[in-house]
């Protein structure tokens, strides 16, 4: 359990400012969302609380339109809540920023841009430095495993593919949380238990704060510290699970499958 | 034996394809060329495809087609340029703008109805028998096809490329210059296309109003001395310069975004 003892020093030192990598903490305080559209207001959240601690790992579960990629929309600063703030690090958000990066279910790649091209982007807009900019792009792609697909565009890249480059761009403008809205819910099952790994030693290793949307009860019980379940619309978070499980996780252990049912039926009962 | 000849025709169909077109091309001279031989026609009003070639290849000795040539490729260049720079900057802002989609969207569409040559007559009115008039022409010509095609192009960009690049930092003018005209790029390429073909055809209905040595007015010269054979060389020579344009140009163009998007050719 080192990772974890790392985990908590973190966490007493977040007062410290920009010295120590990895997670920021995120506060959601009484967040609500009301849509407007043809057919009248429609509720998607309703007073959400919420407190990620630095570096902690938070599966938000719920059933499809319960509201919670809204929520990450919300936390990302892409979409702003009819009520409520979003805290991260103790600072209100206000709009998008590189402190906080959104990863979607499709991956959201350029294709008028190579794999190489699509990790630079942040760092462009950043204003890194050419040279410097393509040696972090190099590392995070080895990170990804993606070595030799450089060049290689969007379209001749598999699902998995995908998402480990959406994942390396992500990563390299440094951010201090990953919002992931059903990343890997497009993937076939093999794929999917490979990149919960990586994605798990990636969070060991970097202690970003996590907050992973998802409708797959056992991916969340195999990745979160913490699992939340949501009611359907309104979308507002139900019940609390923290899971002890040891790291890494398997599918498998049946620990982590009786946990999982557990969740499971009071996801059931919340629907 | 069957099978052997059937792999032959399959991998020769390529090959098929150009022998067909050469018998197509060389069967439509034979035709003509006996058709201006019959005498039906006066050779001054139907020359025959070796009077043509004649033609030709006096017009590139005396070194008059090159210089024409040159002129117009020069204007149509010119002309080109002034308005894929107005194009898509107009093409961005009423993409963009709700108030300019509304107000100036709908004028240049009706704008893009009328052919350019109807612009002739004002241009001259305007800025009188001169270089201006004509680049003007060629630019109206253009200017509206390249700003609908960007202006699709940016209306139909993504939204979850703009969240993903303003998640990752993007601000202000990179995120149209980097995001959304990259985007956009297979719409532009059609609007340019489109543009250019607009272009050239506007280029010669203004020569040919126009007294300097230039392929339009080749053209003219052509019809005021009663020589058919001149007038059907300098268009060959324009086909020339279109189909070259379009495959050494354009055809690359559109090969590149097809490949790297991989859309199906």
């Amino acid at each position: 359990m080192f990772h974890l003892s790392i985990l908590s020093d973190t966490q007493h030192t977040t007062d410290r400012p920009q010295t120590t990598p990895g997670g920021i903490p995120l506060k959601i305080e009484g967040v609500s969302k009301t849509f407007t559209g043809r057919s009248g207001a429609v509720e998607a959240l309703q007073h959400v609380e919420l407190d990620v601690a630095a570096g902690e790992f938070v599966c938000l579960l719920g059933p499809s339109g319960c509201g919670k990629s809204t929520l990450l929309s919300i936390v990302a600063g892409l979409e702003t809540a009819s009520s409520g703030t979003i805290w991260a690090d103790g600072q209100i958000v206000r709009g998008p920023g590189t402190d906080r990066v959104l990863l979607f279910q499709e991956a959201a790649l350029f294709p008028w841009l190579d794999v190489q091209h699509n990790v630079e982007f942040g760092l462009r807009q950043a204003g890194t430095p050419s040279r410097e900019r393509a040696a972090i792009a190099q590392r995070f792609i080895e990170g990804v495993h993606l070595n030799g697909f450089e060049k290689s565009y969007v379209h001749q890249l598999s699902g998995g593919m995908r998402q480990r480059v959406a994942i390396a761009r992500a990563l390299a403008i440094d951010p201090a949380v990953l919002l992931m809205d059903e990343p890997f819910g497009a993937l076939d099952a093999l794929t999917r238990d490979q990149l919960h790994a990586e994605l798990e030693s990636i969070w060991t290793s970097t202690h970003k704060t996590i907050l992973f949307v998802t409708h797959n009860v056992r991916e969340a019980v195999a990745l979160g510290d913490r699992v939340l379940v949501f009611s359907p619309r309104p979308g507002r978070i139900v019940r609390e699970f923290r899971i002890n499980l040891p790291r890494p996780r398997s599918l498998e252990n049946h620990m982590l499958v009786d946990q999982a049912a557990e969740i499971l039926s009071v996801l059931k009962q919340a629907i | 034996m069957v099978k052997a000849t059937k792999v032959q025709l399959v991998g020769s169909s390529a090959l098929g394809k150009w022998l067909r077109r050469i018998v197509f091309y060389i069967l439509i001279l034979v035709v003509w060329q006996v058709v201006a031989l019959s005498g039906i026609w006066p050779s001054y009003a139907l020359p025959g495809p070796l009077a043509v070639l004649n033609a030709l290849i006096y017009g590139f000795q005396n070194g008059q087609f090159l210089q024409a040539a040159l002129v117009s490729l020069q204007r149509l260049a010119i002309g080109y340029s002034i308005s894929l720079v107005i194009g898509v900057v107009l093409g961005v802002l009423i993409g963009r703008v709700r108030i300019l989609e509304e107000t100036l969207g709908s004028l240049i569409l009706g704008l893009q109805a009328l052919p350019s040559v109807c612009w002739l007559p004002l241009a001259i009115l305007w800025l009188g028998l001169s270089e201006q008039a004509i680049i003007f022409v060629v630019v109206m010509g253009a200017l509206f096809s390249i700003t609908l095609g960007v202006d699709t192009g940016v209306k139909n960009t993504p939204p979850i490329y703009l969240q993903a690049a303003r998640n990752l930092g993007t601000r202000g003018v990179a995120l149209t210059t980097q995001v959304i005209l990259p985007s956009a790029m297979p719409a532009i390429l059609s609007g340019l296309k489109q543009g250019w073909t607009f272009a050239w055809r506007s280029l010669m209905a203004g020569e040919l109003l126009f007294f300097t040595l230039s392929l339009g007015n080749l053209l003219q010269t052509g019809r005021d001395l009663n020589d058919a054979s001149q007038v059907m060389a300098v268009m060959v020579v324009i086909v020339a310069i279109g189909v070259s344009i379009d495959s050494l140009i354009f055809a690359p163009i559109e090969r590149g975004v097809r490949e790297r998007w991989g859309l199906q050719g």
